[in-house]
């Protein structure tokens, strides 16, 4: 494959790092001179020094020809977002992958139309929140194209569900359970499986839902 | 009757602008446009920036970043009739530019866009983007053809 990496810091160089000795073909973008040097110094003449939003710096890049994949990582959310637009409307790239610094700045890559984006914080915060449960619901994943995402949660003794069986759990429409773990062995949830209290209980559902699938199993 | 309303009229009711970026260029559209009768609101990170727009500005001022939705809001952007964006940067204009389109839906949004390939790119994506390097590009290229000293067309009358 051949792929276009924009942004040349950490993200950037270890990905390039990595999608090279995959045996992919890369050619990494870097503004910044001091970064420019040294990552010519460990890449050779794949990097290309300049700013990756100029059309004429893409297209020295390649992405005319056009790249399967173009990963826009630097670490303004602005600069992604423009590198993935001119790549995606542009140069119909199949790919742009974009980095999102700043969680907040996520809605305006969905309404923008750039669907696949990576953002560090917001998966650091997730994991913490897997660790320290607020209001008993984790979510463990989110599947923004298909519209659905995947969460966890604990079941109390005094839950409404502690002790029935999944088939007469009066779940909203839009969740399903997938399993139900009891000290650290999951089985995959049937109509007979019971919940009990301590169990945690992983559910597929529609983003919204969360609240009444809380009331149901919760409380 | 109808003919004659639509001449005299100026606005119904006065007409909301949401100036973004309060530099040289912002602060002026802001003021112009305010002289013009505009309910204008300008938006800066810094709050100095406030001083650009003199001591008898009118108009409001929002202190913020308007990547951040909230100060998009508290600008009042929902009801605002048209939008000027023109802070330091291209990428940030860019964006902030088809935000306010997109999810905010303001009839009239004008972005300034410093390098012309990206204004020309943006444009075809149906952002409306000013280019000034372009505007001066124009104009150094026409003052100097205007001087009669260059070449003329290829060259001709030479016997």
């Amino acid at each position: 494959m051949y792929l276009i990496v924009a942004g040349g810091g950490k993200v950037g160089a270890n990905v390039a790092a990595s999608l090279l000795a995959m045996g992919h073909e890369v050619t990494l973008v870097e503004q910044r001179h001091d970064r420019f040097e040294k990552l010519e110094e460990q890449f050779g003449p794949i990097v290309l020094r300049g700013d990756a939003t100029e059309i004429h710096v893409l297209e020295r890049a390649g992405i005319e020809r056009p790249p399967d994949i173009v990963l826009a990582v630097t670490g303004d959310d602005e600069d992604n977002l423009v590198i993935a637009q001119i790549a995606k409307e542009g140069y119909g790239v199949p790919k742009a992958i974009a980095r999102v610094n700043d969680p907040r700045n996520q809605q305006h890559f969905d309404l923008l139309g750039i669907t696949q984006t990576v953002c560090a914080t917001s998966g650091i915060l997730a994991l913490v929140e897997h660790e320290v449960p607020q209001h008993g619901l984790v979510r463990l994943l989110e599947l923004r194209q298909e519209g659905l995402e995947v969460v966890e949660i604990q079941i109390a003794g005094k839950s409404p569900a502690a002790g029935k069986r999944v088939a007469g759990l009066s779940l909203p429409e839009g969740v399903r359970l997938v399993s139900v773990t009891r000290n650290g062995v999951g089985e995959i949830a049937v109509g007979e499986t019971v919940v009990r209290p301590g169990d945690r209980v992983i559910a597929i559902l529609k983003p919204g839902l969360e609240d009444r699938l809380r009331r149901a199993l919760v409380g | 009757m109808r003919a004659h309303d639509s001449h005299d009229v100026g606005y119904a009711h006065s007409m909301k602008a949401v100036v973004v970026g309060c530099g040289r260029v912002g602060s002026e559209v802001a003021r112009q446009l305010a002289e013009d009768g505009w309910d204008v609101t300008t938006v800066d990170e810094n709050a100095e920036a406030l001083a650009r727009l003199g001591r008898d500005w009118g108009g409001a001022f929002v202190v913020g970043h308007a990547m951040e939705a909230d100060v998009l809001l508290r600008a009042g952007i929902e009801t605002a009739d048209a939008a000027v964006v023109a802070t330091s940067g291209d990428n940030t204009n860019i964006v902030i530019g088809q935000v306010i389109q997109k999810r905010y839906g303001v009839r009239c949004v004008v972005v300034r866009v410093l390098d012309p390939r990206r204004a020309e790119f943006f444009e075809g994506l149906g952002l409306r983007t000013v280019c000034p390097t372009q505007t001066a590009i124009s104009f150094l290229v026409d003052a100097v053809r205007a001087s009669d000293l260059g070449p003329t067309r290829p060259a001709q009358g030479r016997a």
